[in-house]
């Protein structure tokens, strides 16, 4: 049962080829069998999957239409999840049982979807390679040396080496697409605001929204159509109408313009991913797309003006976790303020603390203007170039990243060139629109993402033009082989 | 941009963040990096662009003034280190 599509096992399903709860023992066994290698689930919950699987049979039974009832998903570790420990790869939480449920798990719940576990990831969303995790490092499926990419790299992981059938992921910067392009599967990043953050654990703000991961543009869909729409729970959720996010998958590409960013083919990209995303793009002109050339001229602002703006709202986030309400205390505190700064300075790991302290520098009395400021009036010239560039095309193609999922420890003691790496992924976020990674082939022998970006709200085109190409090529049913029981 | 140590250990103060020396060192080093990559914004002209909080420049969405949560105290001090009476315990503030 493992590799097929929501759609099809929902159809095997009914046909009561096979149940909810069996689905669920075999991907609980596949976890258990094959996850000692990835590492890439921190909480499996085999009770409450085997009992949701067990309701969502009699949902089935009684008729439910929900393309999601009793198929088995993950949930990245930063969602926060009823009576389910929820810990966001931190010390800081390792203990953290929440007393209610966000919106995305909630409604997922509500669609008769059954939750395997909690996916691993970097801590508290910060990282690009998974290594940042309280709960240790995630290797990608495809080559147990390298990693699955981050922040989402348990759930792309776990999707790939098929231990669940879709997961959920949130992207402040790239942390869906780019696990997805390391992992060779289908992950969305939504529009700023299309998905309520209500119950997610915050990294920045303005920036963090939520999407599905799967196995294909239509399994996205299906989730996207469970997890989108207002929550007044969540005051910058939008009240836009949603869409039918699988009604229009089939329809036909003619006359589509494309728009290659000139900026997203330029020095530091691997000329193997290059390859990739050239044939890809002739792939969709075959599709009857045309394509055009067009400028971001500032693309390589969106790097300081993000790792301004992000550590800043992370820095403000953050001083939640004092030690008081929840989460890790340090031992014997000889005072409040010993117990403030001993927690924090215990549970935090590296790469949070200094993304908290350089948002706190940005921040503070004297630098507010040239810092902060600075960034997000940057951050508007971001957002105008995608603005004008939609004027002119429907949709704009690139790489996610300039190469493939590098090795595991490649890149730690060189964490500014890890920054670099987010080049073709943080300026969506900053701008706010929706982007899609998804596979285009292999360069030596790891998985390439193609990104298909889109203007506000149209999630549902952008799922049009991945399905197409999905059912004119075959990249995204690749799987890795894992050695079982090794 | 240079940071000094002196200076790491204000910001780690600010943050509430208990350093010991070699950190300091660490951070003065690695926070001086992402200073020095941020610093390229400052040769861009942004005179007259306004600042954007808000991908969609949304406003803040008011509601009504009315309670519609119950009263959950059990389930959230469940989660506390440590509590009394009802109560979030920390240590003594006042002596």
């Amino acid at each position: 049962m493992v590799d097929q599509s929501i759609a099809s096992l929902a159809k095997k399903l009914r046909a009561k080829e096979i149940s909810s709860v069996e689905l669920t023992q075999d991907y609980l066994a596949r976890i258990k069998q094959l996850d000692g290698q990835l590492n890439s689930f921190i909480t499996v919950t085999d009770e409450v999957a085997l009992a949701q699987a067990e309701a969502a049979d009699k949902l089935i039974a009684a008729g439910s239409t929900s393309a999601l009832a009793g198929i088995p998903i993950a949930h990245k570790d930063l969602f926060c999840t009823n009576g389910i420990l929820t810990t966001c790869a931190s010390k800081m939480l390792y203990n953290f049982v929440p007393p209610y449920e966000s919106t995305v798990t909630g409604r997922m719940l509500a669609s008769g979807a059954v939750t395997l576990g909690k996916t691993n990831m970097d801590e508290f969303a910060m990282g690009s390679s998974n290594e940042n995790s309280h709960f240790g490092a995630v290797k990608n499926p495809w080559n147990l040396d390298k990693v699955p990419g981050g922040s989402s790299g348990g759930s792309a992981a776990a999707v790939a080496a098929g231990l669940c059938v879709a997961a959920t992921g949130t992207d402040t910067g790239g942390s869906i697409r780019q696990p997805a392009s390391f992992c060779g599967i289908s992950g969305l990043k939504p529009t700023y605001g299309r998905v309520s953050r209500f119950g997610m654990i915050a990294y920045a703000s303005s920036l963090d929204q939520a999407g599905p991961m799967a196995r294909s543009a239509e399994d996205c869909a299906h989730i996207l159509q469970s997890i989108a729409g207002f929550d007044a729970n969540d005051s910058t959720c939008s009240d836009v109408a949603t869409e039918d996010y699988t009604a229009n998958l089939d329809s036909p590409l003619d006359g589509l313009t494309i728009g290659l960013p000139k900026e997203y083919f330029g020095d530091g990209l691997d000329n193997g991913v290059a390859t990739v995303i050239q044939d890809a793009v002739k792939e969709f002109e075959k599709l009857g797309a045309k394509v055009k050339e067009i400028s971001l001229p500032n693309l390589n602002l969106s790097i300081p003006s993000y790792y301004v703006i992000a550590p800043s709202e992370a820095s403000s986030n953050l001083s939640r976790f004092d030690g008081v309400r929840y989460g890790y205390r340090c031992e014997e505190p000889k005072d409040l303020m010993d117990m403030y700064k001993r927690s924090r300075g215990e549970g935090f790991g590296k790469e949070v603390q200094k993304r908290i302290m350089v948002g706190t520098y940005a921040l503070s009395e004297g630098y507010y203007d040239a810092y902060y400021l600075k960034a997000q009036r940057i951050r508007r010239l971001i957002k105008e170039d995608f603005v004008k560039a939609f004027e002119e095309v429907d949709v704009i193609m690139g790489p996610v990243a300039p190469t493939t999922a590098f090795g595991i420890g490649a890149k730690t003691d060189d964490p500014i060139a890890m920054y670099l790496e987010d080049i073709y992924t943080l300026s969506i976020n900053l701008a706010g629109i929706p982007a899609m990674s998804i596979p285009a082939g292999f360069a030596d022998g790891m998985p390439v993402g193609l990104q298909i970006m889109g203007n506000y709200f149209t999630e549902a085109k952008l799922l049009n033009v991945a399905h197409k190409f999905q059912q004119a090529t075959d990249w995204h049913t690749k799987t890795p082989s894992l050695a079982e029981g090794a | 941009m240079s940071l000094e140590k002196q200076d790491v250990l204000k910001i780690a103060h600010l943050a509430r963040l208990a350093l010991d020396d070699n950190d300091a060192e660490q951070y003065q080093h690695s926070l001086t990096s992402v200073l020095d990559l941020v610093e390229q914004m400052q040769s861009v002209d942004t005179n007259g662009v306004e600042p954007l909080s808000h991908p969609l420049e949304a406003k803040q969405r008011l509601r009504d003034d009315v309670v519609t949560e119950d009263n959950r105290r059990e389930a959230f001090l469940a989660n506390a280190p440590q509590t009394e009476a009802g109560l979030f315990l920390v240590p003594k503030v006042i002596d």
